[in-house]
């Protein structure tokens, strides 16, 4: 698919983002709000498809950011599906593990690392921290590295 | 009365039988066959994602190629490839050429590692021997341009640090050539040999399909018939003026894993001879003042497959996120679907055939259901080389010792 055929695909989701943003030649980022990843997600890797690259984690300002990086092989071009979760307390996100084996492992590492609750997870058990790392304290999260 | 069987459980790990790398399987067995697989990692986590944001934008290098020391020339790249475009800058010709070699001749090394090890651990010993003999002239290459064996510390954000110095430039021409020849004759002995056939053909199986759900690249994505290559497909530093060729097969077992990793390291050794010949004159590095606010990737073609870094600034001097995916983080959860169905004796080369990387030693034990050690490392790999010999007297192969020659 080239970058033309890719860039007609992503407005199909249009009305699921909150903006289409190139950021240098061949890096596109597409923010949404959470309640729209996962249909966002399903899209990219079964529709258009793109391969899945990895997610990325973030404790931003007073928000999360999970950022689904995607890659186009054929122009290599990286689209990432930029998530907020805006819920500070019980942060939760729609897992996509269910359709993509292959996020299984690095939501269960946000989960770890910032304590995300990824929805339907088929297997949601640590993968990071040892067994005996305490309930509750996330060693990415702000108020921890402080 | 209800009967409750229990299936014997093998634990590998949490030292890798092969790699000698701290990750934890369970598979459990129905007779000698593998029905389910669950594993166990992080033993060794160092938190580097956490330290780098500790860090100078020109510290990083230094932590990440710390991440693997096999790697250590394509994690500092691809996070350079994310932070250079972060700053919209482009490193001097004469410096992308550097990285293009000094990343070949890692990808030789580690592809020269495999081999051996995996010959090694089938039982054939003699291909261990020859791929480290030819592997050590590599390390020897990456010492005299670098400095050191790994480790090289030799690229920073707008260039490299250390120079090829022309004067050495017919030198290493002269011993690729010796280890192109020598590659070749390997790999013409390991793809005709009849026991490796036997051993490694239609071995755990990577479908096309799971490949892509499961995301896999590098050789474990080209060894299932995916031709996926980010210097091709993304080309960063100078691969996008020389003239190669992504190697993939079609059929997914161990045996194609192995056909992939053997001629990428002719092609390596082809893109080298050309980078050393085109090799421009002019400075290795721009003087970078600061990195402005924003997000970049970065990626680079380790030997494993794609390495990803994502780097966030806020234009202090500090990453605030940097996200690293080695290849091995995707490669490795594929066994779910390879070592599914597979006999156990095949198991710990399908485990090996992704060439998994974490860090040291080695411990294995089979225990039954009631926590009886049957098996350890020493009669698994007996059984692995007892399965070579059966093979070996089926086809007739000549019995010969090392010492016969």
């Amino acid at each position: 698919m080239n970058q033309e055929e890719l860039n007609n695909k992503l407005l199909e989701i249009k009305d699921k983002l909150i903006d289409i943003e190139q950021k240098a030649n061949k890096r596109i980022f597409l923010p949404c709000e959470a309640e729209n990843t996962y249909a966002v997600n399903k899209f990219l890797f079964e529709d258009v498809p793109l391969r899945f690259v990895i997610a990325t984690g973030i404790d931003s300002d007073d928000y999360f950011e999970i950022l689904y990086h995607y890659s186009n092989d054929e122009t290599g071009c990286v689209v990432t599906v930029k998530a907020f979760i805006r819920d500070r307390e019980k942060p939760a996100i729609e897992s996509i593990a269910p359709f993509l084996p292959g996020a299984e492992w690095i939501e269960r590492e946000i989960h770890d690392l910032l304590g995300i609750d990824f929805k339907n997870h088929p297997n949601l058990r640590r993968l990071i921290l040892s067994d005996d790392w305490p309930e509750g304290v996330y060693p990415l999260r702000k108020e921890t590295k402080k | 009365m209800k009967e409750t069987v229990k299936k014997p459980v093998l634990a590998v790990g949490p030292f890798h039988p092969l790699q000698e790398e701290m990750e934890f399987y369970q598979l459990t067995l129905d007779g000698e066959k593998v029905v389910d697989i669950d594993v166990r990692i992080s033993y060794n986590h160092r938190g580097m994602e956490g330290i780098s944001e500790t860090l100078q934008f020109d510290q990083v290098p230094f932590l990440v190629s710390r991440v693997c020391g096999i790697c250590s020339a394509s994690h500092p790249l691809a996070y350079i490839n994310a932070v250079e475009e972060i700053a919209g800058i482009t490193a001097p010709e004469r410096a992308q050429y550097i990285r293009v070699i000094i990343n070949e001749l890692e990808r030789i090394h580690s592809h020269m590692l495999w081999v051996g090890l995996a010959g090694h651990f089938i039982g054939y010993d003699t291909v261990f021997m020859w791929a480290w003999k030819y592997r050590e002239p590599v390390l020897d290459l990456l010492e005299e341009i670098t400095g050191n064996r790994n480790n090289y510390g030799n690229v920073k954000v707008g260039g490299c640090r250390e120079d090829i110095p022309n004067e050495l430039i017919p030198k290493m021409l002269k011993d690729l050539d010796k280890l192109d020849k020598k590659t070749w004759m390997l790999t013409k002995a390991v793809l005709d040999d009849p026991i490796i056939h036997a051993r490694l053909k239609g071995v755990g199986i990577l479908t096309k399909q799971a490949a892509i759900d499961y995301a896999v690249t590098g050789p474990t994505a080209r060894g299932s018939g995916i031709a996926i290559d980010v210097r091709r497909d993304d080309p960063y530093a100078a691969y996008a003026d020389l003239d190669w060729n992504v190697i993939s097969q079609p059929e997914g077992d161990v045996f194609a894993k192995a056909v992939v990793r053997l001629l990428e390291v002719l092609e390596a050794v082809k893109i080298i001879k050309q980078a050393l010949k085109k090799l421009p004159d002019g400075p290795i590095a721009i003087e970078v003042k600061e990195i402005p606010p924003g997000e970049g990737c970065g990626r680079a073609e380790a030997p494993r497959g794609e390495t990803f870094h994502y780097v966030r600034s806020d234009g202090g001097n500090r990453p605030v996120r940097h996200k690293i995916r080695a290849p091995s983080y995707v490669n490795v959860p594929s066994f779910k679907a390879s070592c599914l169905g597979g006999h156990i004796a095949d198991v710990t080369i399908t485990l090996a055939a992704v060439d998994p990387c974490y860090s040291c030693t080695e411990r294995l034990a089979v225990v039954d259901g009631h926590n009886n050690i049957i098996h350890n490392y020493e009669s698994l790999h007996q059984l692995s080389c007892e399965k070579t010999a059966r093979i070996k007297k089926e086809i007739g192969a000549p019995e010969w010792k090392l010492e016969d020659i």
